[in-house]
């Protein structure tokens, strides 16, 4: 039996690679659409500058309070800031040319003031305008904007003319007010501290020189840290987008292994090696071992054009990624025979078999890391073997880990190709259509 | 050598096959003939083992096939209808792959391929990609690869569809050739004058019944009248001619007379077709013109079944 089986696997591989034109898409599809996604997704981890987010300021006031806070959005370096009206800013975003427009009413510095020193006065709002196709873009503009309103109204308050300016009012007003009398006292000691701190600072001034200002600002800085497979070693996003698509394009594989085989069921060829003595087991298991062996091929060949081009390293266990290439291979081999097994016509099984798979691939986070997936979806995908397989992958590459983290995607993957196999051997119509 | 009995073969209400028997000795070729939906190809797929049969048995040299492994399978040589070959690869890898299921090892595949190409001649083209071949070329080379194992059946289902008359008669003298070497041959054709070149005997079958499993001779005896003679009369003669005067004469069985046409049925060509003749001059019906044809098998199914084979 051992001949036939080694014929019939040869014939298979001989058949995949005198294509070269298929061979050719095999390859080259998943390495273009792989190194897209690598460039979106943190590249080689090289420092980029990272895109602006396109702001458009509307300032209605045109106090001290309001040029301050433009100037410092206008000076983040996550921001690309330019001035509008409020119809322009509003057609900007409306036409997506714009991801945020924030208004800053009249009147806003004084008011700010106010309710700076008093909880209870009107708070001042600034209007903010956005694309509701980029929510999270919102998100980040809204903290960013948050922090220099604070800075900037604090800064005008403790050091400007405005702030000067509402503290003694603040303080006329002050006797009249209902405010309990300790409250009082404790409030008026506080600003005439202010002003005459103030007063202090500008006598201290280098002649013709203004005082310097500063307000409330953000009390931390932050210090970033990529976690990877090593001190100084960065992350390379093209060893997570290289494994995804060569997955994807694997799978693809396993689908045209499923229809070859339903295609051949309907030729003399099917007819002739069924009239050959011939064991099922040598007919389902040289094409699931010609499969698997093409699929293992396609993901070296992958990974080799990922290190050679974009620097990938297997920086964690070699025999742990090659297990995970190997377990993969062989459930793509056997979900390629459950799809003939399970499916009619080659027409009629193609549609859904690609529509499953790319499930499978989506789920899976081959398209992008399943950390940016919902709590829940997190949770509901440890079904899916693809996610192992992109979890073992990463773990031998970028992560650095090593075999033990590579052990448990590699039992589950060999688990699902042992059901697959089993499910498709029990369902195979081996009787040939009369 | 083939011994097949009762075979039935149903898919939900349809019945494929229902109850077909025949046998083939050694060296024997029989046809099995039917229009397209007959039953034919389930038959030829039940006794190469491709499918099961509902009930009935198969037998190949007196035992039935035990399984996909069976070494028994190796006495079966199948040429399917649909071409059962790798357009991809060459004819020879073609070959090679077909005899290493039969366990050949490689030495023993160069000599079968070798000789399996010289009798289809395509000795030339052994090394050129199946997808480059002509259709009557392929249908060759779907012949040489159920030869390769020196089978002593083969079981040919419609090996000539689709293929250009010079290739139709490359594969019929391969096929005199193998019945020479003494091969088994199960031919199944809608083409009656196939059969009636080739096979020994034929085995007719209808709605996956056996209507008739005679010679071509026996076949011709089931028919009420074998031979026809077209007469065509001088017009000016044909008039008040009786087709009961002409009935009465010696071997007449039937007569259809059409204008100035005159179409006799007969039993014995040779014996008959004289006195008929005479008797016509005789009786003042000169002719200017007469032909003969034998009943062809067509005939012999229109009027086993009522209809024609190739509907």
């Amino acid at each position: 039996m051992l001949a036939p089986f080694l014929a019939l696997t040869r014939k298979d591989l001989k058949l995949f690679f005198s294509n070269r034109r298929a061979l050719l898409m095999t390859v080259a599809a998943p390495i273009a659409i792989g190194s897209f996604f690598g460039y979106i997704f943190g590249g080689g981890g090289a420092s980029t500058e990272p895109s602006r987010i396109p702001v458009l300021a509307v300032d209605q006031d045109g106090s001290a309070i309001s040029r301050e806070i433009t100037a410092a959005l206008t000076a983040d370096k996550n921001l690309a800031v330019k001035a509008a009206t409020l119809e322009q800013a509003r057609e900007a975003v409306r036409k997506g040319k714009a991801t945020v427009a924030f208004v800053i009413p009249k009147e806003f510095g004084a008011d700010a003031g106010r309710a700076f020193f008093n909880g209870a006065a009107a708070k001042p709002e600034i209007g903010v305008l956005y694309d509701p196709s980029h929510a999270a873009e919102m998100g980040m503009v809204e903290g960013i904007l948050t922090g220099h309103v604070m800075e900037a109204v604090s800064k005008e308050m403790f050091n400007g003319p405005t702030g000067r300016a509402v503290a003694r009012d603040t303080l006329a007003q002050l006797e009249t007010s209902t405010m309990p009398a300790n409250q009082k006292t404790s409030l008026r000691e506080l600003l005439h501290g202010l002003d005459g701190w103030n007063a202090a600072r500008e006598a201290d001034a280098t002649p013709g020189r203004q005082a310097p200002r500063a307000g409330l600002t953000v009390p931390y800085r932050v210090k970033t840290e990529a976690v990877t497979s090593g001190a100084g070693v960065k992350y390379n996003g093209y060893a997570h987008s290289f494994g995804g698509m060569g997955i994807q394009f694997i799978l693809f594989m396993g689908i045209e292994v499923g229809i070859g085989l339903l295609t051949q069921r309907q030729t003399g060829v099917w007819k002739r090696l069924r009239a050959a003595p011939l064991s099922r087991g040598v007919l389902l298991g040289s094409r699931a071992t010609s499969a698997a062996l093409t699929s293992m091929f396609v993901l070296m060949v992958l990974f080799a054009f990922a290190r050679v081009v974009f620097g990938v390293h297997i920086e964690g266990s070699v025999a742990g990624f090659l297990g995970v290439c190997a377990a993969f291979s062989l459930m793509t081999a056997a979900w390629g025979l459950l799809i003939a097994a399970l499916g009619k016509t080659p027409e009629a099984t193609r549609g859904l078999a690609i529509v499953t798979t790319l499930f499978m691939v989506m789920l899976g986070g081959a398209w992008v890391p399943t950390f940016v997936f919902p709590g829940w979806l997190q949770k509901l995908t440890v079904v899916i073997p693809t996610r192992w397989a992109m979890d073992g992958l990463d773990a031998t590459t970028w992560r650095g880990l090593g075999f033990a983290a590579a052990a448990l995607p590699i039992a589950l993957l060999t688990g699902c190709a042992l059901v697959f196999g089993a499910l498709a051997v029990l369902r195979f119509r081996w009787e040939v259509d009369g | 050598m083939l011994e097949v009995t009762a075979l039935r073969k149903s898919y939900g209400d349809i019945v494929a096959v229902d109850g077909v028997s025949l046998s083939a000795g050694r060296g024997e070729t029989i046809g099995l003939l039917g229009p397209n939906g007959a039953g034919k190809t389930t038959t030829v797929s039940m006794i190469a083992g491709l499918l099961r049969p509902d009930s009935g048995t198969v037998l190949i040299d007196g035992r039935a096939l035990a399984g996909d492994t069976d070494p028994a399978k190796r006495a079966i040589g199948l040429v399917p209808q649909d071409i059962g070959l790798y357009p991809e690869i060459s004819a020879r890898e073609n070959l090679h792959l077909f005899g290493a299921l039969y366990g050949m090892d490689r030495a023993q595949r160069r000599r079968a391929i070798d000789a399996a190409l010289d009798l289809v001649g395509l000795a030339e083209r052994g090394k050129d990609k199946v997808s480059g071949f002509s259709g009557g070329m392929m249908r060759r080379l779907n012949l040489a690869a159920a030869l390769l194992h020196d089978p002593q059946l083969l079981l040919l289902d419609e090996p000539t569809v689709g293929v250009d008359p010079q290739s139709r008669n490359a594969i019929f003298d391969n096929l005199e050739t193998l019945k020479k070497r003494g091969k088994t041959l199960l031919y199944t054709t809608h083409y009656m004058e196939e059969a009636e070149r080739l096979c020994d005997r034929m085995v007719i079958i209808d709605h996956g019944k056996v209507i008739a499993d005679d010679t071509l001779q026996g076949l011709h005896r089931l028919l009420p009248v074998a031979n026809v003679l077209t007469v065509e009369l001088e017009a000016s003669k044909s008039d008040a001619l009786r087709p009961e005067d002409v009935r009465a004469l010696p071997g007449v069985q039937s007569v259809e007379i059409d204008g100035a046409t005159l179409r006799i049925g007969v039993r014995d060509l040779a014996a008959d077709s004289p006195g008929i003749l005479g008797w016509l001059v005789a009786h003042g019906r000169p002719f200017s013109h007469v032909a003969s044809e034998r009943a062809s098998l067509e005939t012999v199914f229109l009027t086993l079944t009522g209809r024609s084979l190739r509907d």
